[in-house]
């Protein structure tokens, strides 16, 4: 049932996004298009969810589409029907957002039409049901998605963005297409039913191939550079969908892969896929804090995030491969829980960064300061955004990683020595990019939306617009609702889990003040909703007491300062000088930061220049030296552009001669 | 009988703490001045400071928007659960099940980033200075403390307080090195959190040196009044985990009659009285770290904390 | 063996592992004497109760060895000799502290690993863990030496390692009280030795940075 309304949503999306070509021009066009997106996206969200809750059974139907002696084959199962909740209402919020964010766009052509077809690719990636579409849908949203970050192709540094996506996605999906041809085997078993029935001995292979495909789509480090430079140069919206739902196909690829198809590896895929998920964490929120500009900041926050969630996903690889499906169970639903998460508020922090750029005309934050002013509504919305994504309670983000710690917690019974250890490293690490994160959204919101305007641009802003701020709030209210009542979430994957590791947790909504028990209630249990009513009550009565029985004078006078308060604006803190502590402690080991003053001598009426000198390892230590290797090739086969038809000729008689020399012997 | 006297217990936890809180703040200022031959204020002083802040007109920086007037609210309310969740003087908390060590630790996460957006409010360079140097600290305390969740969780094998409080105070536990490395480590994070010398000076008026003072210096009346409470709860918080965790002696457990409570309740005072002392003896015995030595010092703390949890496996494979 | 024996040699042996890492954060030279006067001070401790529990009373000889030489007249004659040489009291480190103890906790696991799959079903509890302590132990002293410019400190670091050999030792049961001595008497040689070359390193060089002998043999301008 569930695969026959996505299909035909998908459907619908597909002919938009054809009437969107031959119409774009047309005023309305923008308008129209978000609309029916939002509504199609709506639909496929709702039989997706309630094709979940209900434990429906997998629903499949097979086209005559694509190969014609295979067919196009489709399937909604429980995780397909999870992801596909993820995608529509990621889909439908944005496009609410865009029906108001739009009407700024400056090139609606170059969006409009690919937009529809970006979602419907997206969603039918979750449910192809054949390696053949599968990575036919696959490429489909890779180029979609690198023609909406080629929008703007006219800005600085897109070009170069887009080029970058370009080669990592062609990279990903060659990874991908080994990996199928691996899992397919001799006979060529094509379809999952079929790829599922067989053994795969070449697992480690195949793993590795998995990681990499869906790893450098989702953003794992070291396949992350191009997402920092890409998500934040499509717009908003789409920036939006990037990183809140695109990279989250990529994990659902990274599942159907290794949980699903591949059977069951080792203990040691856990512990490979746990080394590269912790390395993500770090480095991304590293990354995160040394950033200045709004929405790269929110995409290197994404390949934090990312490192989360295969976090969670390495234990459960771990735990599974050591028969725990108990364990396996907790940590597979933290990893999914931190997908949803991710996506409600990741969305979220794009639209504000969204909204800010619309109003402001900037990205970079030194040039920002005092929105809250100017936008009250849009900065609170962006608030509870970031006390999500900083992993504080009582909100979202908090349940996950605590799920994902307390998943961590039962490694003692892990009977591998090397897992044992690495797995409190690796919580160690989660602890310290969780503290980050913190720091990072303090920065941000900080120098974003606190203090003073530090240039004209933002105190002249205005509020978003309704459309805007409808899709914030509502984003923001499943921030709440998801913090403060996870157990529904919990149960509703429990089919998921039971499907992929054969386990599941306790069932969660009955237990009394919708508590959330992972294992025993001895061991550890969260209520997000009565700490959420405890702060929200204790507020509440210090408030009316103090302004009851004490005082409620409040006197406006210029800030106190120590007694030298400055009038200018620049004297404030900046989003560099905000981090510089953390990148003294971190930096100058993880990216050799340094600081070099420029001061002007003595009588000189020049500004002293303090700059700080950054370097990305990753970048020069591997992706500098392959560029120029690639270079190096390049210019000698040169040659081979400028020679005369005798030459060619006899270059292919040799080659040819060659083959039947090397077929003669070896046969 | 259980219907009426879980919910007393638990307000009564509720009370216990904000009556105290102020009451150990007093204690540690009136300690330190006495060790520096000192007459100091008396121990109630900071009842007094508190209640006259609280009655004077609050005055606002111009440009101040209304985070940097709920702020305060949200980080006493937050440290206030985060304080009536930990068990004082009785175990069996009506509530103890809705957060585990672990939202405790997050939920003064929760607190400090409030305090931190709102020393970015008002745009000063102070301010600025504060928050940036918090989160720092911040960045390396949590995880510390979070290492020290794993290994009092390893031992205990719950992260629920009530129950490793059961655990620690039953002959189960033995002499481990692991709790001891815990307990150093703890007590670092505690310093570090609470702003206390080496890492921050609380009675500091040198600017430049100041972290926590530098991010409150905009408050002024009943804000600065509730952010001095909730820091006083704070402190009162982590003496009330070390001693709960490491010296669970006269815990009323669950279900125990009012003689045991009173017992409880006068242990718990003697324990604060304890902490007090020792963290002002400390504090006159040991000079000021200069900012960039703290990341050293906490990195430590979070050494201690694997070290303590590496051990911890060695002694469990046995 | 009750259960508070095991807990005992299991904490002093822990508390050796601390000692050593509080060496590798210390950074003035006074107080690392005095931390490995601590160090040898736990191995002794660790020593006499490994006597105590083994029932094997020449264990205690050693004990006695570690706190009389290694815990009193080492650091003392060490004490001297930096006072005599009037060194800096500040030790140089080649390699921020921060990444040393990041390495150094990743050197105890490796040795908590290594050791325990290896002995596994082999030997008795105690010697067990006491082995991967000492391990851990030795590694910590090697990667004293490796990131520290100093040349006392390098003397220090290789004294801790001699420490980990010897808790290792005691570990197993059966240790013969010559090898123990032998052993002693070695390092007090070699730190006469050490003595003495430092006087003579100094008296050329006017440091105990052994940068400076790099410098010496060409190796950095």
């Amino acid at each position: 049932m569930t695969v026959v309304i996505v299909l035909g949503c998908v459907g619908a999306l597909l002919l938009t996004s054809a009437a969107a070509l031959a119409a774009a021009g047309a005023k309305a066009a923008t308008a129209l298009v978000y609309t029916a997106c939002l509504a199609a996206s709506a639909v496929i969200a709702a039989a997706a969810l309630s094709g979940l809750v209900a434990d429906a059974a997998s629903s499949e139907i097979t086209l005559p589409l694509g190969l014609p002696w295979i067919g196009a084959h489709f399937r909604a199962d429980a995780l397909a029907s999870f992801f596909l909740t993820v995608t529509g209402l990621g889909g439908a919020v944005t496009s609410l957002y865009a029906v108001g964010y739009g009407s700024h766009e400056t090139a609606p052509h170059r969006v409009l039409p690919v937009y529809p077809a970006f979602l419907a690719a997206m969603n039918l990636v979750v449910l192809a049901d054949d390696a053949f579409t599968f990575l036919l849908c696959w490429e489909f949203m890779s180029l979609t998605s690198w023609a909406l970050v080629m929008a703007h192709h006219r800005e600085p540094g897109n070009a170069r963005a887009g080029f970058i996506y370009l080669m990592m996605a062609s990279f990903g999906t060659l990874a991908l297409l080994l990996g199928f041809g691996l899992l397919a085997g001799p006979q060529g078993g094509y379809e999952f039913a079929a790829v599922r029935a067989a053994r795969h001995p070449e697992a480690a292979l195949i793993l590795a191939l998995a990681l990499a495909g869906a790893g450098s789509k989702a953003g794992l480090v070291p396949l992350h550079v191009w997402l920092p430079l890409a998500h934040p140069a499509a717009p908003s919206h789409v920036s939006a969908l990037m990183s809140g739902v695109m990279t989250k196909v990529a994990v659902y690829g990274f599942i159907r892969i290794v949980f699903d198809l591949l059977g069951a590896p080792g203990w040691w895929s856990g512990m490979v896929v746990l080394a590269f998920a912790a390395a993500t964490a770090l480095l991304g929120v590293l990354h995160a804090l040394m950033q200045h500009d709004l929405k790269r900041l929110l995409a290197y926050h994404t390949v934090e995030n990312i490192g989360i969630i295969f976090i969670g996903l390495g234990l459960a690889l771990a735990f599974r491969a050591d028969g725990m499906p108990g364990a396996a169970a907790l940590a597979l639903a933290a990893a999914l829980i931190h997908v949803l998460n991710h996506s409600l508020f990741k969305s979220l922090l794009f639209f504000g960064a969204g909204a800010v750029l619309t109003e402001t005309g900037e990205r970079n934050m030194e040039h920002l300061g005092g929105l809250i002013h100017r936008m009250p509504l849009a900065s609170l919305a962006f608030l509870v955004g970031c006390v999500a994504i900083s992993a504080l309670p009582p909100l979202n983000g908090f349940v996950s990683e605590w799920l994902t710690f307390q998943a961590i917690l039962l490694s003692p019974a892990v009977p591998q020595w090397g897992l044992k250890i690495l797995i409190p490293a690796v919580g160690a690490v989660l602890a310290l990019s969780a503290a980050l994160a913190a720091a990072c959204f303090v920065k941000a919101f900080g120098v974003t939306f606190l203090g003073r305007p530090r240039s004209a641009a933002p105190a002249k802003a205005g509020e978003a617009d309704g459309f805007s701020l409808a899709a914030m709030f509502t984003l923001a209210g499943l921030c709440v609702l998801a913090g403060i009542l996870p157990g529904f979430v919990i149960d509703a994957l429990a089919p998921v889990t039971r499907d992929l590791v054969a386990g599941r947790m306790p069932l969660q909504h009955v237990l009394p003040w919708l508590t959330i028990v992972p294992i025993s209630e001895s061991r550890s249990s969260y209520d997000g909703l009565l700490v959420f009513v405890f702060i929200g009550i204790s507020a509440l009565i210090s408030a009316t007491a103090i302004h009851r029985l004490a005082s409620r004078a409040v006197r406006r006078a210029p800030a106190w300062d120590c007694g030298y308060p400055d009038p200018s604006a620049l004297t404030q803190y900046t989003a560099g000088s905000f981090a510089q502590p953390i990148r003294r402690v971190f930096g100058t080991v993880a990216f050799r930061a340094r600081e070099h003053i420029a001061m002007p001598p003595p009588g000189e009426a020049v500004a002293a220049v303090l700059r700080v000198e950054l370097h990305d390892p990753l970048w020069e230590t591997l992706y500098t030296p392959l560029g120029e290797l690639v270079a190096a090739a390049a210019d000698r086969l040169n040659a081979f552009q400028f020679l005369t038809i005798r030459r060619y000729l006899s270059i292919v008689f040799t080659l040819l001669v060659l083959l039947l020399l090397v077929l003669a012997i070896w046969l | 009988m259980a219907v009426i006297r879980d919910p007393a217990i638990q307000a009564l936890q509720m009370a216990v703490v904000v009556l105290l809180a102020p009451a150990l703040t007093g204690l540690v200022r009136k300690v330190k001045a006495r060790l520096l031959r000192r007459r100091g204020a008396p121990i109630v002083q900071p009842y007094r400071d508190l209640l006259r802040l609280l009655r004077k007109e609050a005055v606002l920086a111009e440009n101040a928007s209304w985070l940097f007037r709920a702020a305060p609210y949200l980080i006493f309310a937050a440290t206030w659960v985060a304080a009536a969740l930990v068990p004082t003087f009785a175990t069996g908390l009506l509530f103890s099940w809705s957060a585990d060590l672990i939202v405790i630790i997050a939920l003064l996460g929760s607190a400090r980033f409030f305090l931190a957006l709102a020393g970015m409010d008002v745009g000063t360079s102070f301010g600025g200075i504060g928050s940036s140097r918090e989160v720092m600290i911040a960045s390396l305390a949590e995880p510390a403390m979070l290492m020290i969740v794993f290994t009092l969780a390893l031992i205990a094998g719950s992260t629920q307080l009530s129950t490793i409080a059961a655990f620690m105070g039953s002959p189960a536990v033995g002499l481990r090195v692991s709790l001891g490395l815990a307990l150093i480590a703890l007590v670092i994070v505690a310093l570090a959190e609470n702003a206390r010398i080496p890492v921050d000076n609380p009675a500091t008026h040198l600017e430049l040196t100041m972290v926590h003072e530098a991010m409150v210096l905009e408050y002024s009346g009943r804000h600065l009044a509730l952010i001095e409470f909730a820091a006083a709860l704070k402190l009162l918080l982590y003496v009330s985990l070390i001693a709960c965790l490491f010296l669970p002696w006269g815990l009323a457990p669950a279900g125990d009659g009012p003689a045991a409570m009173a017992i409880g309740i006068v242990s718990y005072v003697a324990k604060l009285a304890l902490g007090g002392v020792m963290l002002a003896v400390f504090e006159t015995t040991i000079a000021k770290m200069r900012v960039f030595r703290v990341p050293q010092f906490l990195g430590a703390a979070l050494m201690l904390g694997l070290l303590a949890v590496l051990l911890r496996f060695v002694s469990t494979s046995l | 063996m009750t259960s508070l024996d095991f807990d005992i040699s299991h904490l002093l042996a822990g508390s050796l592992v601390l000692v050593s890492f509080m060496l590798l954060y210390q950074d003035r030279l006074y107080a690392l004497l005095n931390l490995y006067a601590l160090h040898a001070l736990t191995l002794a401790l660790a020593v006499a109760w490994q006597a105590r529990i083994q029932h094997a009373p020449h264990l205690y000889v050693t004990a006695a060895i570690a706190l009389g030489f290694k815990a009193i007249v080492i650091p003392g004659a060490l004490r001297r000799i930096v006072a005599r040489l009037g060194i800096h009291r500040e030790i140089e480190t080649a390699v921020g502290i921060g990444l040393t103890m990041l390495a150094g906790m990743a050197l105890v696991a490796l040795s908590m690993v290594v050791m325990l799959r290896v002995t596994s079903g082999a030997a008795g509890a105690v010697a067990r863990e006491d082995l991967a302590l000492a391990l851990a132990v030795v590694l910590l002293g090697l990667l004293m030496m490796v990131t520290r410019r100093n040349a006392v400190s390098q003397v220090v670091g290789f004294m801790s390692l001699e420490n980990g050999l010897v808790l290792a030792a005691t570990g197993a049961k059966g240790m013969p009280l010559v090898v123990e001595i032998s052993v002693a008497f070695s390092v007090l040689i070699a730190l006469i030795v050490v003595g003495i070359f430092l006087f003579r390193i100094r008296e050329r060089f006017d440091t105990v940075d052994i940068a400076a002998l790099d410098q010496f043999r060409g190796e950095r301008r």
